[in-house]
């Protein structure tokens, strides 16, 4: 019967799919621990420079970088971390939806919006919904590295150097656990007072620079931004494979009712076909007989 | 006799950590050796190899591309760079990311279209919540 062979084919199409989900659910599983640890493995470094910066502002309490300190807001620049492939759920539509509310929040007391993103999902988001983008990178892979980074972030530091910008904030996913995930947004510029009550430093004392203080000062703090946004790249990863898990199954799960459904179906038309096919040769044989 | 403790320590992960007797560093001055006590020291770094002499006198040797030095009289702290630094490798880090976004983008308007970005989300949010109730039924 035709009908059957439909039936059969979409079950068998079906089934397909369902091999596909699960393997990349089990793949997500997998890349979730290892995203996990390089999200870690990312803290002692900017637990360190925070603390190199401390020791620089307690020493040198006349000199106040631009990064330090609050100016008024005119424009502020977004750093939006999103990820390069679909799939994962709602991830980068909650993401996005919180990035649009804060930017319509500006928009209402007049603050420019500058845009730097991260991951290809953002980019074809804001392709087709316009914004003031400076710059984009894409197809970080599976293990962010900071290299990949450097260029966009030094686009925003250069920003805000000049006075172009007057806060720069970077969203992204926070991994809260593997079954939840929620979007975030933090201010990165300028950085908020560390206070380290280090009580083995002297009350006057300060560095030995070599060669200048300032330069080190500034290659400090653009090394804690870059650690801070690669941090975010790392976890956003993390996300990306615990939703995209989660996702996955639930597509899994699916199929495997459809494919129930299906067979269910088939094999009432089966029953249908036979039943028909006696009724037929009953009634022949009685027409013949009679 | 007296020790330093000893972090290195790369964005991308911890590298080393741990007491030492001696640490050997290449500053951007040329290569300091951190005896225990130094004086507080912030240089920049240069491609090179830190040398570490841990108490048990065994030598380790870790290679840096750059970065920086913090020195505390009982601390030394590297922060290595995970890739080559300078202005002009970032300022064309800076451009590639430029140009990229010029090519992903180009037709986009400047202004984001607000109303549309939020019915859209609104849309697709609709959407998923409906067939999370789809399955659960």
């Amino acid at each position: 019967m035709a009908g059957d062979k439909e039936i059969l084919n979409k079950i068998r199409s079906v089934k397909n799919m369902q091999k596909i989900t699960s393997a990349m659910e089990m793949v997500a599983a997998s890349k979730i621990r290892k995203a996990q640890d390089q999200m870690n493995a990312a803290k002692p470094y900017a637990d360190r420079i925070r603390r190199v910066i401390g020791h620089l502002g307690a020493a040198n309490p006349d000199y106040k970088h631009p990064f330090l300190s609050e100016r008024d807001i005119k424009r502020v620049g977004i750093i939006v971390v999103s990820t390069d492939r679909g799939l994962c759920g709602g991830l980068n539509v909650n993401l996005f939806k919180r990035v649009i509310s804060d930017i319509a929040e500006y928009k209402k007391e007049n603050i420019e919006v500058d845009l730097v993103l991260v991951g290809a999902k953002a980019v074809q988001f804001f392709k087709r919904l316009g914004g003031n983008v400076l710059a984009t990178t894409t197809h970080l892979g599976d293990r962010p590295k900071v290299n990949d980074l450097i260029g966009a972030i030094k686009i925003m530091l250069d920003a805000y150097n000049e006075e172009k910008i007057d806060r720069l904030l970077i969203a992204h996913n926070e991994f809260v656990s593997t079954m939840s995930q929620k979007p975030d947004m933090k201010t990165l510029l300028p950085v908020s007072s560390i206070d380290e009550n280090d009580e083995s430093l002297q009350a006057h004392w300060d560095y030995i620079y070599e060669p200048d203080a300032i330069d080190l000062l500034d290659g400090v703090l653009m090394r804690y931004i870059e650690s801070q946004v690669y941090r975010g790249a790392t976890e956003n990863f993390a996300c990306e494979m615990a939703a995209k898990m989660v996702a996955m199954k639930s597509a899994t799960d699916n199929a495997g009712e459809i494919i129930d459904k299906l067979q269910l179906i088939y094999n009432k038309a089966r029953q249908a076909a036979i039943t028909q096919e006696i009724s037929e040769i009953v009634g022949g044989a009685a027409a013949v007989s009679g | 006799m007296k020790t330093i403790k000893i972090d290195i320590v790369s964005a991308e992960g911890e590298i080393h950590s741990g007491d030492a007797n001696m640490v050997y560093v290449p500053a951007q001055m040329g290569e300091v050796g951190i005896a225990p006590r130094h004086a507080p020291l912030l240089t920049s770094l240069k491609p090179g190899e830190v040398r570490v002499e841990d108490v048990d006198g065994k030598e380790h040797f870790f290679y840096v591309t750059g970065g920086m030095l913090e020195v505390q009289p009982h601390l030394v702290t590297v922060l290595a760079d995970t890739a080559l630094r300078g202005d002009e490798l970032d300022e064309a880090a800076a451009k590639k990311a430029q140009k990229q976004a010029e090519k992903a983008l180009e037709g986009a308007s400047e202004e984001t279209d607000l109303k549309r970005a939020q019915s859209e989300l609104a849309e697709a949010n609709a959407r998923y919540r409906a067939a999370q109730k789809l399955k659960g039924k």
